[in-house]
């Protein structure tokens, strides 16, 4: 039985790990996509927004053709914080394989002004960043993979 | 003269591209509007002759956070109406991408929640163009004057969407009190969170 227990908490443990949902600050992000050495693709979306549960499958394979390559994509929830378990649970149903976080955030003006002035927030919207380049954009829009492949490229 | 008017079509084609690109920004003078209410009347701004402005509220049926504000928009109504300053809400999705959103469940919406304003539908979603609405909930306070209809404030209707404050920034409220009292907002633009609008497909 005590076997059988701790067999059952390594593998929860295993499940969880794929999908561990975090909390991240507009500061936190910001200091991550500062790295030089790897190129960013940042999405904002949220599990009610549809348009953004259509195209998260276009950044995971990004991330997948890419594993290779300095390229990390981070997927950021918009959820509202409360809604931490809902995320989490989320991104075990979908098996998302890239970084998951929830947007921690007293205000989403601050947020939202953070990432870009041009955002007006409506989601979805991606954030690209290569540090190295000084390249930092913001698209308030969906994409298909043709279009976020390209963007990818061209911003090397 | 087929030039000309190739030419005057291509003026036209531009600048509805850039007024639908941009919309408008704070000190422009908002269109007025013809728009069907869930009542099955036509609504104007003109129809408000005692009005001292309008507080034009882009929302929708489906969104979480047009959801998350319902009531703050219903309070903000029955705070300044009376004050001159109703409430216009309009839906500007595409009821083909979202049903959820149609002329039907905006009028069992309406009636189950009593609203005491008009919730327009923008079929042809050339009024949100125009204002350049991105997102719902997205607010535009206007203010009556000789010269028009002048936007004295483009955004969110406060700080906190999801409600869970106890000190909130209420800035449609604080621009409203501002106007009444013969000033200019001190906040004029917010950026607005919320679900994008779901435009029509271009054929």
């Amino acid at each position: 039985m005590k076997k059988f227990l701790l067999l059952l908490l390594i593998s929860l443990s295993c499940f969880f790990a794929n999908a561990q949902v975090k909390l991240l600050s507009l500061a936190q992000l910001n200091k991550r996509v500062a790295n030089t050495d790897t190129l960013y693709v940042v999405n904002f979306w949220a599990t009610w927004c549809a348009p953004c549960v259509a195209e998260l499958p276009n950044f995971e394979k990004l991330q997948m053709v890419y594993k290779d390559k300095p390229l990390k994509v981070l997927l950021i929830s918009m959820d509202f914080q409360s809604k931490f378990k809902l995320v989490q649970q989320f991104s075990v149903k979908h098996k998302l394989k890239a970084e998951v976080y929830l947007a921690e955030r007293s205000s989403d003006q601050e947020l939202i002004d953070g990432i870009d002035k041009d955002w007006g927030g409506a989601l979805p919207g991606t954030l690209i960043v290569n540090a190295k380049k000084g390249i930092r954009k913001f698209y308030e829009q969906e994409f298909t993979y043709a279009e976020l492949n390209k963007l990818y490229l061209s911003s090397q | 003269m087929k030039t000309l008017i190739t030419v005057a079509m291509m003026a036209v084609a531009g600048l509805a591209f850039k007024v639908a690109d941009n919309g408008y920004v704070v000190g422009d003078k908002a269109t007025d509007f013809k728009l069907k209410n869930v009542d099955g009347k036509m609504v104007s701004l003109a129809n408000y002759k005692s009005a001292k402005g309008y507080i034009v509220v882009f929302t929708c049926n489906h969104c979480p956070y047009a959801k998350a504000y319902e009531s703050r928009i219903m309070a903000l109504d029955k705070e300044y109406a009376a004050k001159g300053y109703p409430v216009i809400a309009i839906s500007p999705n595409d009821p083909v991408a979202l049903p959820a959103d149609s002329y039907e469940n905006m009028q069992k919406l309406a009636a189950k929640k009593s609203y005491t304003f008009p919730y327009l539908i923008d079929e042809s979603q050339a009024v949100s163009r125009t204002y350049g609405a991105k997102a719902t909930p997205h607010v535009y306070v206007l203010q009556k004057t000789a010269a028009g209809n002048v936007v004295k404030y483009i955004g969110a209707i406060d700080d906190d969407t999801e409600g869970t404050k106890t000190e909130k920034v209420k800035y449609v409220e604080n621009a409203v009190n501002a106007l009444l009292a013969g000033k200019e907002p001190a906040v004029t633009a917010t950026k607005a969170i919320g679900c994008g609008i779901k435009w029509k497909k271009s054929v």
